[in-house]
Order: structure tokens, then sequence, then C-alpha cells
């Protein structure tokens, strides 16, 4: 319980210490960050070896009463679902601020609204209580808005609007869904998610309150056609900014989908599935579709998460425990790997200052080191067996197949035009003639980089070669999950993971 | 023939006429000792007669908190809502008294006579809060209006201020009308013009738990009139013309205090008027009060996106803000009214923040209120834009600052109460809201100044002052606990009779 409760906390102390340093002082700073999200992942290790693999329920449970006269109290724990995601949110963290070595103007806020934004991903996936959840929801809000219009690039203003304003509209209305499912309960007033799960309620009201939770996590994850923040906000923000996006905040979408969605709304989720399964499945050939279009190397990674997600989303909800586990480790793949193209284009950014595909070509010849790691990278997100994004993709295939036959056609299609637009896209950065001076010129990936990348690499090989530790403590807790989405439906037991293939 | 006396007991208005006396000692000490006091005696002495004001008001929150206690001949209310809105008032009057401090002598403005006013208008806002008979309401509206008159064209020399206050006042008298016909009408059909009446005398309350016959449909109809009347005070729309005049004209200061006061003063004679002596009349008055939130939230927020002056805009989002306030008061549950309380009080000490903030940057004569003005403030002066920052989000209602919770009380009533539609309407609103103080964000923290900027002045009062705000702000905001039990347990009669 301590130690996520450190985890928590420990950005947001380093944040405000960091305000007490002055503002000249770059490379403490950068070093002061870099220490302090180190730290938090040491202490997140903490929770990892403290959690019980196999147990189901929520853990490292703290609990206290925060506004008694509304029944608000500060709780927070976790599953074998959100210990994946605190992990890879502590994990990406230090290299965020790796890939953040070039910010050399207001250094200070920068790192200061980045520790912020930690402490509020790190709530939003432990936080027991829908009010603290949305108050650290909401938390990750507002430093994510300045780091994209303060840091970013181009549009950088434009593309921070838009992303409040279509966050915002999720959240508000999930608000009032929230208030409405607290009034609608009524034992005790409370906001605490355990106590409220289970609460009966009419089919109509249900429909209603899904809704209000689907539109803010829609947003978020985002689901076709909610999705066009994510391509702005993406391709104009810092390259830490873009990691985070990527990385952590869509997965919060999905994550709000698992833990709220479809436990406190069952029966509108079961009678939903069908319309969710087609906005997946239409995310995954739009986003392919379009990335395949991108002049903008980082626009092409922008919407090859649209297509990444669309799979994700598909996984959680074809109510097969494969599909779910698969989905959440999917989750984490998507963050390793697609955090990792971020990083590549914004060490390629720093070197060309431009990021559009024809002003690339041949790469491979003059920074051989960079793109090969890109290659690899690469090749996991498409999902190459024995490295990660294959385990998960599988996972997601056999659960749907399992449930929806048909359904998994389109989907598997998806995983081939993936490889389209990703390799024609490598194709056109790092083969071909190398025709530009400013080209040759470039020096390889120093050892920063390489220091922020070898640790991605390495577990995109352990997780595709051994995903077992993962997969052991995600199954209990998915499969209660997806026994909400299956009750009442056939479905012949839970199978036994192990035996699938 | 023997001489019935009225019962006076002064204890009920003792906040009221602490602060009258405050006021003419301020003016008289002023006129007899002039420049020979230091410049801190004023706002000092008028501290203290706002401080003394309060105690008087929570001497009695034992003895009347749960109960509403009559006095003065029926004239006067006391109860826990009517202490909360008093206590609330001493503290917006206490800020506003230490922010004029440094605007004044900034703006060459004589002193004695802006202090006075303040604590009457204070004065004539707590009667608001306690007054139990509509003519007494209307004493109390008319007596913090006049002050508040003077104080928008308090900057004499300036066409726009003097512009300001005449539009105001026109405008107000008009209201006022409104107020008196309504005040007729009920009168036609009560035969009296007392909220609650006892044995002895009619009063509306009575009135209706004796079923009346007939004479409902004329109650009604001066019911509309008088919500007219109030709605021009807390500027709801369609009665809000006036506002965005008003509020562009006034000293910064003064905007701040009519944003945060008046609105407090308006909605408390609302909330009493509607939420507890009208409750009987629910069915009627809501329709009616349910389009006005509508509309307000929604044009507030619409018209305040377009404007380019940072006063105007925040003019608007008042306008914006009665309508959110609104919400709670259509729920006319406990939560609806100690959540009204709630919003009321803490928009009040943003509101007060935020313009301290405007006052300061503003620099002499008032020049540098548009929203180009700021580009780039937050590297010049990193700490009043963060200030201005919060106010702005906690006024956008995003966690965790006060205005969420403000938000989040008031849409849970009207949830609570069966209109989460109307919390709908109220959520897109703040979407919409949120665009426009953004913008001032994006300008603050995302554009780089044009031009080297002239030095802002502020005293270290002024400063003071708006980091209680916005410690205010944000420590409100996460641990809201206590306030919204005062607050409930201010409104607890609304349960218990």
């Amino acid at each position: 319980m301590i130690w996520l409760l450190l985890t928590i906390f420990a950005p947001a102390a380093g944040a405000v210490l960091l305000c007490f340093v002055p503002r000249e002082r770059n490379d403490f700073l950068r070093y002061a960050a870099l220490g302090v999200t180190l730290v938090a992942f040491a202490l997140s290790i903490g929770v990892l070896i403290d959690f019980k693999t196999g147990v189901a329920g929520f853990q490292e449970v703290a609990h206290a009463s925060w506004i008694k006269e509304w029944g608000i109290s500060f709780t927070t724990g976790i599953d074998g679902i959100s210990l994946w995601m605190i992990l890879l949110t502590t994990f990406l963290m230090p290299l965020g601020v790796l890939a953040s070595w070039s910010i050399d103007h207001r250094v200070k806020p920068y790192f200061v609204f980045l520790l912020i934004l930690e402490t509020g991903m790190l709530g939003v996936f432990s936080a027991l209580d829908m009010f603290l959840f949305y108050l650290f929801w909401e938390a990750t809000l507002v430093p994510m808005y300045f780091l994209i219009g303060m840091w970013g690039y181009g549009r950088r203003i434009f593309a921070a609007m838009k992303f409040f304003i279509f966050t915002l509209v999720g959240s508000l209305l999930m608000l009032v869904a929230i208030l409405f499912l607290y009034f609608a309960a009524h034992h005790n007033p409370t906001f605490d998610y355990r106590q409220l799960l289970g609460t009966a309620l009419p089919m109509s009201t249900q429909r209603l309150l899904f809704l209000g939770f689907f539109a803010s996590f829609a947003i978020k994850v985002p689901l076709v056609p909610l999705h066009t923040w994510l391509p702005d906000a993406h391709t104009e923000a810092p390259t830490a900014g873009s990691v985070m996006l990527a990385g952590v905040l869509l997965k919060m979408g999905v994550y709000g989908l698992i833990r709220f969605a479809i436990p406190l709304f069952p029966d509108a989720a079961r009678e939903l599935v069908p319309l969710l399964m087609t906005l997946a499945i239409v995310g995954i050939l739009y986003g392919a579709l379009v990335a395949a279009m991108q002049k903008d190397l980082k626009r092409l990674i922008a919407y090859s998460s649209v297509a990444h997600l669309g799979f994700i989303v598909l996984g959680v909800f074809v109510g097969s425990i494969q599909g779910m586990s698969g989905g959440i480790l999917q989750m984490v793949n998507h963050g390793l790997s697609t955090g990792a193209l971020f990083m590549l284009v914004g060490a390629l950014y720093d070197r060309r200052h431009t990021r559009q595909i024809e002003d690339f070509g041949g790469l491979a010849r003059s920074v051989p080191v960079l793109s090969g790691v890109f290659l690899f990278v690469l090749l996991s997100s498409v999902g190459l067996p024995g490295l990660n994004g294959f385990v998960g993709e599988f996972l997601v295939l056999v659960g749907t197949f399992y449930r929806y036959r048909w359904w998994a056609i389109p989907a598997t299609f998806g995983i081939v035009l993936a490889a389209v637009y990703l390799f024609w896209g490598y194709q056109r950065v790092f083969h071909g003639p190398l025709e530009r001076d400013e080209n040759r010129s470039i020096v390889d990936l120093v050892p920063r980089e390489l220091a922020m990348l070898a640790p991605v690499i390495a577990l995109i090989v352990f997780i595709g070669v051994y995903p077992k530790p993962f997969l052991d403590r995600i199954e209990p807790s998915a499969q209660l999950v997806v026994n909400e989405l299956a009750h009442g439906s056939v479905l012949p037991g839970s199978p036994d993971l192990a035996r699938v293939p | 023939m023997p001489l019935h006396l009225p019962d006076i007991r002064i204890a009920g208005i003792a906040p009221e006429l602490t602060l009258s006396i405050a006021a003419i000692v301020v003016l008289l000490v002023s006129a007899f000792m002039g420049r020979r006091l230091p410049t801190w005696t004023l706002p000092v002495m008028s501290s203290v007669g706002i401080v003394l004001a309060c105690i008087f008001a929570v001497a009695t929150w034992h003895t009347s908190q749960a109960h509403t206690q009559l006095q003065l001949a029926n004239m006067v209310a006391v109860d826990g809502f009517s202490i909360f809105v008093k206590v609330t008032l001493g503290v917006f009057g206490l800020l506003t008294v230490w922010l004029a401090r440094d605007y004044l002598s900034r703006q060459a403005l004589e002193e004695a006579e802006f202090y006075a006013l303040v604590l009457f208008a204070v004065a004539g806002m707590m009667l608001m809060a306690s007054a139990a008979d509509l003519i007494l309401i209307f004493i109390a509206l008319e007596t913090f209006s006049l002050a508040l008159y003077v104080l928008v064209g308090f900057r004499r020399s300036s066409v726009s201020s003097q512009e300001a206050a005449m539009k105001y006042f026109l405008l107000g008298s008009f209201s006022s009308a409104f107020f008196l016909l309504g005040i007729a009408l009920t009168f036609g059909a009560v035969g009296s013009t007392n909220l609650y009446g006892s044995a002895s005398q009619p009063g509306i309350v009575t009135f209706l738990q004796s079923a009346p016959a007939s004479g409902l449909g004329l109650l009604v109809l001066g019911m509309g009139f008088l919500i007219i009347g109030l709605g021009f005070k807390v500027a709801a729309v369609p009665f809000h013309m006036w506002t965005p005049d008003a509020y562009q004209g006034a000293p910064s200061p003064v905007t701040g205090f009519m944003a945060a006061g008046s609105k407090i003063a308006g909605f408390a004679a609302l909330l009493r008027l509607l939420d507890v002596v009208m409750f009987p009349l629910r069915w009627d008055w809501r329709p009616l009060v349910i389009v006005i939130a509508i509309v307000t939230m929604v044009v507030g927020a619409l018209v305040a996106v377009v404007q380019e002056d940072i006063k105007r805009m925040l003019a608007y989002s008042a306008i914006a803000h009665a309508g959110f306030v609104l919400t709670g008061l259509v729920a006319a549950n406990d939560r609806g009214v100690s959540g009204a309380l709630f919003y009321l009080a803490t928009y009040g000490v943003t509101v007060l923040g935020a313009f301290a903030v405007v006052s300061i940057l503003a620099g002499k004569d008032e020049r540098r209120v548009r929203l180009v003005d700021y580009k780039g403030l937050f590297y010049e002066r990193p700490v009043l834009a963060g200030a201005l920052m919060l106010f702005l989000l906690s006024l956008a209602g995003v966690p965790p600052t006060v205005g969420f919770v403000g938000k989040l009380v008031v849409f849970g009533a009207a949830v609570q109460a069966g209109y989460w539609w109307l919390a709908v309407a109220g959520v897109v609103s703040s979407m919409i809201a949120a665009f426009f103080y953004l913008r001032v964000l994006v300008v603050m923290y995302m554009q780089e100044a044009d031009e080297p900027q002239i030095a802002w002045t502020g005293g270290s009062v002024s400063h003071a002052v708006i980091g209680l705000a916005a410690v205010a702000t944000v420590g409100l905001g996460i641990a809201w606990g206590p306030l919204i039990h005062v607050a409930e347990k201010a409104t607890m009669f609304f349960t218990t009779g």
C-alpha cells in the first residue's frame, strides 16, 4: 500500500521541489527530473514485487475518508490491469525526460508540468473513488495542454486547444454520469467504486450512463469518429508529450472502459458490443488507410495509433479472456513500440528539423544504428512473431475468432495494412538513394538516445519471448471483467489461456 | 388606548447597523482629521467594522442556525442561511477594502467615500439575506444598488466609468420598477408584503398554507415580476444587458466586488423567495427559471467567446455563472440551496482574485485591459500569471480548484432533483466557456510579447489579497468538506422548517 502511494505522489513532490530551483540552472533541472522519475520507477518496482499474482481483486488498497458530507474518500488500489499501466507509466517517464534533453527554453516549467502529468496518470490508474478518479483524470489535462501549447511545434496552440476542448467535452459528460450514478445508488451515498459496483439500474438509465462514460473514454482512446484531436496533438506535441500521449494517455481511455464503463453498466455494455466492435474495426481499417497516405512521419505514427487502439478495443469487447488479456497486454506493447517510434522521430527531427517523409531517403547509409533500431521497433509494431506486438495481436485475434468468427477477418486484414503503411514509410525514409546533402552529414544515435531506447528494446524482446509474467498477473482481474461482458451469453467456461496455442 | 410597541430587538440587524455606523465614522473621521492620518487608518477602521459585523452575525448561530427566527415585527429573518451569506459578504468586503487601498492610491482617487460606500453596500447586501418582507428586500436592494452606482462611476475623470454608472443606474431603476410592481401584485393577492406572516398578520407562507380559493394567479404574476427584478441584480439573461458595460467601466476592485457581492445578495433574496417561501408554487416558477437558467448559461458563455476586453469577458462569464447557480436554485432541495451558497461564496473569492490581478495589470487609468495586453505575461510576471491561471481554471471548473467543486455540488443537486438534462445543459455551457478561459491562458503562456512591457505596479497588499484568494481557490478545492458542511448546516432549516 505504501509503495503505491509513494509511487503516485513522488513525481508531484518532485515537481514541488523543482519549483524552488533557480530557473537558469537547466542541466540541474534535467538531471533532477530524471532522478525523480527514476525514483518513481524504483518505487513502482516495489509495487510489482509486493503484488500477489493470481489474485483477481484489488490489492495495495489505501482508504481514507475525505469529504464525509458527500461520501467522498481517498481510495486507491490496483489489480492486475492497473498494475501494468502504472509500470508502463513509470517506465516511459524517465525515457520521456531523456527525450526532452533538447528542450532548452523554459526548462523549469516544462519538467514541472511533466512531473505533474505523471502523478495525474498514476492516479487515474489507481483511483478507486469516482471523485478521486475524476480529479486525476482532469489533472492530466492541464499539464498536457501546456506541454503541447508551450513547447510544441507549428500549430501547437491550435492542437493544444483542440486537445483540451475535446477531452473536456467528454469528461464533463462523464461527470454528469458519475453524479447520476451517485444519486441512483440507493444505499448510503458514496463515490466508492467498489460499493457502486452492482448498483441495480434500469436498462434505459444504464444505457444513458454508459454513453456518458463512453463519451469521455472513447474520445481519449480515441475511437473513430472522435479521433480528430489525436493527429494534431500528437504531431505538434514535443517528443516527450507525444510519447506520453500515445504511451499512456490513450490507455487511460481503454482503462476507463475496462475498469468503469463495463463493470458498472454490464447490461448496457453487452447490448452495445456490436456497435463498439464495429467502431473498433472501422478504426483499425480507417487508421491504417489514412496512415498510409501521410506525408508527415509523426502524423503517420499518430494514425497508426488509431489503428492499434482499435485493435485493443476490439479485444476488450469481444468478451473472451484471450481478447481481454491480449488487449491489456497490447496496451503495454503499444506504449512501448509507439513510444519508441516517437522518440526516434523526435531524434530525427532534432537532427534535421523536419518530419516530412520526402525530405529523407537513404538514411540507412548515413545513420545505420538509428535505422536499425527503427526497423526493430517497427517490426514490433507490425507484430513480428518473437516480439511483443505479436503476442498481443495474436491473443486479440484468437479471442475474436473464438466468439465472432467473421469479425476476425477484417481485423486480420488490418495487420496486413499495418505492415503496408509502416514498411512503406520506412522504405521512403531509410532506403533508396541518399540524395540530399543534409541527410549525409547527420549524426547517428548518441549514447543518451541509446540509453533511452535500450530498455524499450529489451522489454520488446522479453514480452515477445516470455509474456507469462505479464499474462499471469493480468488474467485473474481480466476474467472478472470478461464475466461481466459474457454474463448470460453462451460462453463455455473460461478456457485456460495456457491451452490456447 | 394602550399603545402597542413592536417588539424591538436589534440583535437581528446588528451586523447591518454596525456597518452603517462604521461607514459614518469613516466619513466623519476623514472629514475632520483629513490628511493628518496615516494611510492605513481608513481601511483598518472599515475592516474593524466588517469584522465586528461578522462577529455579531455569527453570535446568533447556535440559537438560530436550524430554525428561522423572525424578529422586528416579522420583518427580519435570522437563520443559518442569512448568517452564512452575511459572513461571506464580510469576507468579500474585507478583500475589496484591502484591494482598493493600493488601487486608490495608484489611481489618485479619494479614499474615504470609497470605503464608506463599500461599507454601505455590504450593509445593504447583508440585509438582503435576512429581509423577511418584500418592502425590506426593496430597501436593502436600493441601499446597496445606490452605493454601487456611485462606486461604478468612481473614476470621475474616465468617460467609460461615467457611462457605465449611468447605464447601470438607468437599467437598475428600471428593474426596481419591476420589483415594485411585483410587490404591488403580491400585496393584492396576499394582503400583506410579509414573506412568512404570523397568526395575527397575513404573509405569503401563511397565505399559501391556507389553501386559498382566489388570488393565486395574481401571486404567480407578482412572483414573475419579482423574479425579473432580482434577475437584473444577479445578471441573468435576458436581464443582463447592463453587466458588460458596468463591469468594463467600473474600477476593477469595484467590478470584482459587484460580481461577488451583488450576485450573492440577489441570490440570497431569490433563494429565500423561491426555494423557501414560494416552495409550494415551485411547479409554477420552475419552468420559467429553468428557461432563464439555460439561456443564461448558454448566452453568457457564447458571447464571452468573442470578447477582446478581459473585463468584458469576465462580465459575460459572470452571467454564465449566474446560470450555474440557478441550476442549484431550480433543484430546490437541500443540496441545491447549500450548493448554491457554496457556489456563490467560492465564486466570489475567485472572481475577486481575478479582478485583483486585472486591476494590477491594468495600470494607471485602466488602459491595459485588452487580451493582447496579456501577451507573454508568464515570462514577465510568472507568479501573477500563475495566480490568474488558477482563478481562470477555477472559473472554468477544472479540478482541483474550488470552481470545480461548486459545479459539482449544484449540478449534483440538479441531478438529484431529476433535472439531469439541466446539468447536461450546464456542462455544455462549461465546454463553451472553457474556450475563452483557455484563450487567456494561450495569450499569457504561449505567445511572446510583441513589445517590451512597461513595468506593472502593484502594492504588497494587493499581492497579499491575490495570494489569499489563490490559496483559498486551491485549498477549498481540495479540502472543501468543512465549507460544504457549514453550508449544509446553514440550510438545515430548509428541511426542518
